[in-house]
Formats: C-alpha cells, sequence, structure tokens
C-alpha cells in the first residue's frame, strides 16, 4: 500500500483567531482507500479536509500529497490531485448547463477541446448524468445537483475525492445514489475522503473511520471498531446508527450481535436461529 | 395549546394544485384531517409535493403564488381561499427549512425578533414581553436574548424560528422539514422542542426525513409521491408498509425494516416495532424463543 496523503503534526489555526482549530493531527491516507471523517461542528473535521487538498495550509506541522508539501506546491498541482466537493451544490455550481459546468475545470487545465469533452463525457457517465448536458443545473433535483458538483470535480481526473457533507439536504433516494456513486468511485480507483454526520451512511459505505473533537484525533480504525466505542462517541455528541444501537441492547439481554447494517443483522439473526 | 380531541383543526379535501410555472399538477386530489393536538408526519422524496402541501395550509398556496386550484382546505371552520395569508397567520404557523429565510433581518436580537410578528399585529406592549419571554424559555433560547440572531448556530436559529412561531400561539405549526440542514446537535435541539410540542398538546403537520425520530411523536402519516397519497393513517400502520415505502424511496426506521426483512427471508413473524425500545423488546423476544 502506497500513501497519497499524510498530515505529519498538523496544526492549523485561522487568521485573527488565538484558538486552534487542529492541534497536531497525524494521518495516513493510503492509495484506494475509502475513509469517512466525523465529529461535531466546530471540532476541526472541515478544517482538516480543506488542509487535504491545499484549500487551508498549515500553520505548524506538513501535510504532503503524494509526496508534495502543500506549503510549497503550487496550489494547481494540489488541486490538480485532491478533488473537493463542498457541501452546498449552489456554492459550486456557476455555469448556465451541465456541460459547461463539468468542462470549466479541464478547460481550466488548457486541455484540448477534444480531451475537454471526453472529459466531460467520462466524468458524467460516471455519475450517471449522461443525457443531461443541455439541461439548466438549477433546473435539477437537489440529488442530481449533487452529483452533478462530483462530477465537475471528477472531469478534472483527480486521484483523491474529499466529499464536504454529501448526504445533508438529500432524501434518502438520494442518499442511496450517493451511497452507491461513493462505492463505485472507490472501486474504480478513487480515493475517497467523506467528511460527514450521517452515521448510517458510514456505516454502509466507509471500511475506516476517523474521529475529529476538539481539533484532535480522537479514533481512527475500522468503521466497526469506531463505531462500537460508544463512551468515546457519546462524549464527541455522536449518536450511532439505529442498528448498532440495537446490538449494543440486544448484547445487554445476552445476545452478541456486532452488525453495523441491517442486512448484517439479518445475517446474525439467521445464524443464531439456526445455532442457538 | 388544547387537549386532543374530536375537534377537526385542519380539513384538506380533494387538494388538487399547479403553479403558474409547472406544467403538470404538484398536489392531486390530496385527502386529510388533522384533529386539535394530533402530530401528522408528511413523508415522501424531495420533490413529491412536501413543502407546497405546508405552504397551503397557511395560505401561501394559492394566495401569494397564483397557480390552479382545486378542492379545499378549512382551518378551523375557515376555507384558506377565502381568508387572507394574514388572517392565517395567527391560525397556522409555518417554521420553514432554513431558519435563514424565516429571521426577518430587520431585528438586532433574539428577543426583538420574537416580538417582531406581535408588534406587526398591534398586541400590547406587556403580552408582547410576556409572549415573547415564553417562547423563548420555550425553545430554550434564555440568555441569548440579546444576541443578533445572525450569530447563533444552525440548532439556536431554526429554535428561534420556531420561537417567533409559538409567540404568536397559532392553532397549527406547520414544519417544513425543520432539521434537513442542520448538524445532529442541531437536529437533537430542535427534535427536543418538537416533541415537547407535540407531548404537550400542539396540533403540529410537519413534513420530516429523520423518520426514526419522527416515530417517536407522531401520530399519523401521510405518505406523498409525485403529488398523490400513496398512503394515510396511524403512523405504525404506515412505517409497516416497508415495500411501498422503499419502492418510493422513503426508508422506515432501520428497526421496522429488520422484522419485515425477518418475515420476509427467514420466515418468522414478528411485530413490526418503530422505536428502538419497542425493537430490543421485540427481538429479544423473538431471539430468546427460537
Amino acid at each position: 500500500m502506497s500513501i497519497i496523503i499524510e498530515t505529519k503534526d498538523l496544526w492549523f489555526r485561522y487568521p485573527g483567531i488565538d484558538t486552534w482549530a487542529l492541534k497536531g493531527i497525524n494521518l495516513t491516507i493510503n492509495t484506494g482507500e475509502l475513509i469517512a471523517i466525523i465529529g461535531q461542528n466546530g471540532g476541526g473535521k472541515s478544517t482538516l479536509a480543506k488542509n487535504l487538498n491545499g484549500l487551508l495550509k498549515p500553520t505548524k506541522g506538513v501535510v504532503l500529497v503524494e509526496g508534495l508539501d502543500t506549503k510549497t506546491t503550487p496550489s494547481h498541482e494540489i488541486v490538480k490531485r485532491v478533488g473537493y466537493v463542498f457541501q452546498n451544490p449552489s456554492h459550486q455550481i456557476f455555469e448556465s448547463n451541465v456541460f459547461q459546468e463539468v468542462a470549466y475545470g479541464p478547460r481550466n487545465l488548457g486541455l484540448s477541446e477534444e480531451e475537454v469533452k471526453d472529459r466531460v463525457r467520462w466524468a458524467l457517465s460516471l455519475v450517471g448524468l449522461e443525457g443531461y448536458e443541455d439541461h439548466n443545473p438549477y433546473d435539477l433535483d437537489y440529488g442530481k445537483m449533487k452529483l452533478l458538483t462530483v462530477a465537475s470535480v471528477l472531469s478534472m481526473k483527480p486521484k483523491v475525492l474529499v466529499l464536504d457533507e454529501p448526504t445533508t439536504g438529500q432524501d434518502h433516494a438520494g442518499r442511496h445514489l450517493l451511497a452507491s456513486l461513493v462505492k463505485k468511485l472507490n472501486r474504480e480507483g478513487f480515493t475517497i475522503a467523506i467528511i460527514t454526520h450521517d452515521m448510517r451512511f458510514v456505516a454502509e459505505v466507509a471500511p475506516r473511520t476517523v474521529l475529529i473533537a476538539d481539533g484532535q484525533k480522537i479514533l481512527d480504525g475500522p468503521t466497526r471498531e469506531v463505531l462500537y466505542t460508544v463512551d468515546v462517541l457519546k462524549k464527541a455528541a455522536i449518536k450511532p446508527p439505529q442498528i448498532v444501537q440495537l446490538s449494543l441492547a440486544l448484547r445487554e439481554h445476552g445476545f452478541s450481535f456486532s452488525s453495523l447494517t441491517l442486512q448484517e443483522m439479518l445475517d446474525e439473526m439467521r445464524k443464531l436461529i439456526k445455532n442457538p | 395549546m388544547g387537549q386532543r380531541g374530536n375537534e377537526k383543526v385542519i380539513i384538506v379535501e380533494n387538494l388538487t394544485y399547479a403553479y403558474p410555472t409547472s406544467k403538470d399538477f404538484v398536489l392531486k386530489k390530496v385527502n386529510f384531517e388533522v384533529h386539535r393536538g394530533e402530530v401528522l408526519a408528511i413523508l415522501g422524496p424531495n420533490g413529491s409535493g412536501k413543502s407546497t402541501l405546508c405552504k397551503s395550509l397557511n395560505g401561501l398556496v394559492p394566495h401569494f403564488y397564483g397557480g390552479r386550484y382545486g378542492g379545499k382546505v378549512i382551518i378551523d371552520g375557515q376555507e384558506v381561499l377565502n381568508t387572507s395569508v394574514s388572517q392565517l397567520a395567527t391560525k397556522v404557523g409555518l417554521v420553514f427549512q432554513d431558519p435563514e429565510d424565516q429571521i426577518s433581518g430587520l431585528a438586532l436580537t433574539v428577543w426583538e425578533e420574537v416580538a417582531f410578528g406581535l408588534m406587526m399585529l398591534g398586541k400590547p406592549k406587556e403580552e408582547i414581553r410576556q409572549r415573547v419571554e415564553e417562547a423563548i424559555r420555550y425553545v430554550g433560547l434564555e440568555g441569548l436574548e440579546k444576541r443578533s440572531p445572525f450569530e447563533l448556530s444552525g440548532g439556536q436559529m431554526q429554535r428561534l424560528a420556531i420561537a417567533t412561531v409559538l409567540a404568536l400561539r397559532p392553532d397549527v405549526i406547520v414544519m417544513d422539514e425543520p432539521t434537513a440542514q442542520l448538524d445532529p446537535i442541531g437536529k437533537f435541539e430542535v427534535l427536543s422542542v418538537i416533541e415537547k410540542l407535540a407531548n404537550e398538546g400542539s396540533t403540529i403537520v410537519i413534513a420530516e426525513h429523520e423518520i426514526e425520530e419522527v416515530a417517536y411523536f407522531a401520530d399519523k402519516a401521510l405518505v406523498l409521491f409525485n403529488g398523490e397519497v400513496i398512503a394515510y393513517g396511524p403512523v405504525r400502520e404506515v412505517l409497516r408498509k416497508v415495500d411501498e415505502l422503499k419502492s418510493i424511496g422513503i426508508d422506515p426506521p432501520s428497526v421496522t425494516e429488520l422484522a419485515h426483512a425477518i418475515k420476509k427471508e427467514l420466515g418468522l413473524e414478528a411485530e413490526y416495532p418503530i422505536t428502538l425500545e419497542e425493537a430490543v423488546k421485540i427481538y429479544s423476544e423473538l431471539l430468546g424463543v427460537s
């Protein structure tokens, strides 16, 4: 496994503010990983995410993207490698049709119009928006608008995608669509970091989870371990998904569940009923 | 805030509506009733007509938006079509999805923001003071009276929006996805206030995606899809229609869906829980005896 992003003793504070938003974070993300970064607002997880693609640069310590120091490397070299999808699609969309929106990034890279077209086609098909090229982005429903913002970042062909709160404001169908898209993109080889409050989403898509609170990395490990560390999560005011809460409550009744998802719990029940 | 009774506060009959710009009808022959003290949850994917239905209860539809309108909405015996939005304002309080849409932008402090609507109604000073204090206390914003509304967190701002509505003492509180834009702490704060209102007998209509939470306080549920009512009845009856809900993109609570899967895949009959506490009881018994 090769390291794609590494933060070494990363400290960050915003200009004019005395308190540290990040206090010595050491985080390693390997090529091909899919990780969730969780934690309350104000705890530092968005600040961390923005340090991963050079939107923010460390006050102290180092962030390396494919070995490049974000402080000394030109921004476009970092942005090319790490794409950032903002929480609110309307903060990101500014072109008048879907094609132009997705073409904007690659055009800025100075690619030929032929290559730009290829990339737009490729990105739109990855997110399932082929056929929408001529639509006005604001005529799309909220779920599709989100897919569009993902496509407009994909067209830059980054190796890493950072998704900030992808499921906020989405309905259940939108969540399922995003869950399958994230898994698909990861299978296609993208390294993905998801900043999220949505614990059910975390349980369903991310093999690894990092908890950030009070500017520090509190937990970092397999999602199952993290979501079952309830005492620590409780201190960070995070409620695990309902299936995890149910598993924990059933443990108190003498059953040994450790499910993350509904399907897992069903499978565990099946075994239990066959071999009580 | 009255007691639950037989009095029908809301009657919606064959409500059909299209915005001036929409090709198709966004509400199609919608029927339901809400009695005093009841909580009705409106469920449905984005774009199914939930917001439009909320706006039809306080008269924004059709008075503000115009469009094609059929059927009837009756609030406290008065037909919305024949009642002005300002008259309805004291009967129906609408809480928007994004609290920033609700905040007047004219008030410098939380206190003034809550007082704003009452001042517009020309209420006496002493009554305004009493109602503002009561509303602020109710949503737990005491101590923040002098803050600017825009310095509040998302959850605080949405609770302020609820306070501005409560201060008018409406007969019905309508909430359009009040937690959709909030972080988990904000969601928890706002849902706690809603649960308190529900338990204390307020009449509430709430569109909400957080079904696992809604299951704790809703009496009835109405499922909208493409403007049509797909299901309507006691919340427990609606949530157990797992296949129907999932086919239109709504996830029932995980614990409810699990009972359905156990029945379908393991052939075991279990009651369908809708809350975690019910689920623990049902599943521990089921596994204990099998």
